[in-house]
């Protein structure tokens, strides 16, 4: 009798839809987590981040970063990321070397950071860089966002936003992009893109007097301090059977696993920042270090899949840069 | 009341049209049209649902659609009023009715 050996359920689920294995195509984003550390500790960090991680990236690794930049002029983006990325030290030299290369640059910001003792230039050097803030905003009212994010942490976000709107931020014209993100207070989905920055964009005007360019609606991962919220409260279970009944063959085709490549802090190569903390770094056959980065090869991997995947593939899909389907 | 309502049972729901899949086929694709977006965004019918499931007082119906309340965008604050709602047309349902009590006590009143 043949063995068979059933495939885990997102494995099956891409293997129905005529999509497993998932492969990596053509990349265009260089995706950087350069430390763990960070000055709010939120409940659902996938990163587990907080004031007491020490993890970081070194200036030797940075530098094999814009070399690996340098090489690859097809990477249009650097999308930076952390922790609070601007606490590392050489967050600054990563964006000006990657703003001579040419190359767009994201900073994933929490935007109390803008406040931080020692960082209050960063607003305007990120203006001067022109580099494009994405900040979580979990919800346009206060209780929920403090309660994901920590006491007080949307009344300064607020002041963030306020701060990065003075600078020409999410005005029109400006050429300066801020874009905020929508992640669930809790165990459920979230809503339909369009229809909640609609409604973002009229309550933050209203109340707050803020605008910005765009809302990403990310779904919350099943890992790490999530998956240990969502198994204290017994919703574990549920919230992958949630996520598993939604699952979306359209979304799986624009996965950004499949277009980006995530260095961590100690220059590991990983699919994803879900795969970087779960320690599933790139297939064996694939380079596995920013210093052999190849661009060629890399864009020729497997991608290596976990039940966390269904996250990605939920209803209209989630990516960094919110859904894709 | 654990005895009688699990929560298990809503996920189970589909069982119940084993003898009739066809009825059940039938009510699933209604219910299912009724909540898509129309003139009423997703979120209004959501709160619809709320309400609707407050005043019946179904507790599977109160668990789903606080659920498709929070996935649609929507607040405590917007759900606690469409409840308030629910319960002040009970209310007022059950308190329009004395005016038969009073109009019962009359007929056998000198």
């Amino acid at each position: 009798m043949p063995l068979t050996i059933a495939l885990p359920v997102f494995d099956a689920k891409l293997d129905a839809a005529g999509q497993f294995p998932l492969r990596a195509a053509e990349i265009n984003t260089l995706q950087v987590n350069v430390g763990k550390r960070c000055n709010q500790a939120c409940k659902h960090c996938h990163v587990e981040a907080g004031p007491n991680r020490t993890e970081e990236m070194a200036r030797e690794t940075a530098e094999l970063v814009i070399d690996a930049l340098r090489r690859c002029p097809q990477i249009a983006t650097l999308d930076i990321t952390g922790g609070a990325p601007e606490l590392n030290p050489h967050f600054e030299y990563l964006v000006t070397e990657a703003r001579a290369l040419g190359r767009h640059v994201i900073d994933r910001c929490n935007l109390t950071i803008l406040f931080v003792p020692g960082r209050e230039h960063l607003a305007e050097f990120l203006a001067a860089n022109r580099v494009e803030v994405v900040a979580s905003l979990p919800y346009y009212l206060a209780q929920r966002t403090d309660a994901q994010r920590g006491l007080g942490v949307f009344d300064q976000s607020i002041e963030g936003l306020r701060l990065l709107n003075r600078l020409g931020y999410g005005q029109p014209g400006s050429g300066l992009a801020l874009n905020l993100v929508y992640n669930p207070t809790g165990a459920f989905l979230p809503p339909a893109q369009a229809a909640i920055e609609a409604e973002y964009k009229a309550e933050m005007g209203r109340r707050y007097g803020i605008v910005f360019n765009n809302l990403f609606t990310i779904t919350n991962m099943p890992i790490a301090r999530f998956r240990h919220f969502l198994e204290c409260s017994g919703n574990y279970g549920r919230y992958l059977d949630k996520l598993a009944a939604a699952f979306n063959p359209a979304a799986a085709v624009n996965v950004m696993c499949r277009s980006l490549v995530s260095v961590g802090w100690e220059g590991t190569l990983y699919d994803c920042d879900f795969n970087q903390m779960l320690e599933m770094p790139v297939e064996q056959s694939s380079p596995r270090h920013i210093k052999d980065f190849d661009l060629y090869l890399l864009s020729r991997r497997a991608i290596v899949t976990g039940e966390h995947c269904l996250g990605c593939t939920a209803g209209a899909g989630s990516s960094c840069g919110g859904v894709v389907a | 009341m654990a005895d009688y309502y699990d929560e298990n049972d809503l996920s189970r729901f589909a069982e119940i049209g084993k003898e009739r899949p066809d009825l059940m086929e039938k009510f699933f694709a209604w219910y299912g049209a009724t909540l898509e977006e129309g003139a009423l965004t997703k979120r209004e019918k959501a709160l619809i649902g709320l309400a609707v499931a407050h005043a019946i007082q179904c507790p599977y119906c109160i668990d789903s659609f606080a659920q498709t309340c929070l996935e649609t965008g929507g607040n405590t604050e917007q759900m606690t009023e469409a409840i308030h709602v629910a319960s002040s047309v009970r209310g007022g349902a059950a308190l329009i009715h004395g005016l038969q009590a009073l109009r019962s006590v009359e007929k056998v009143s000198m």
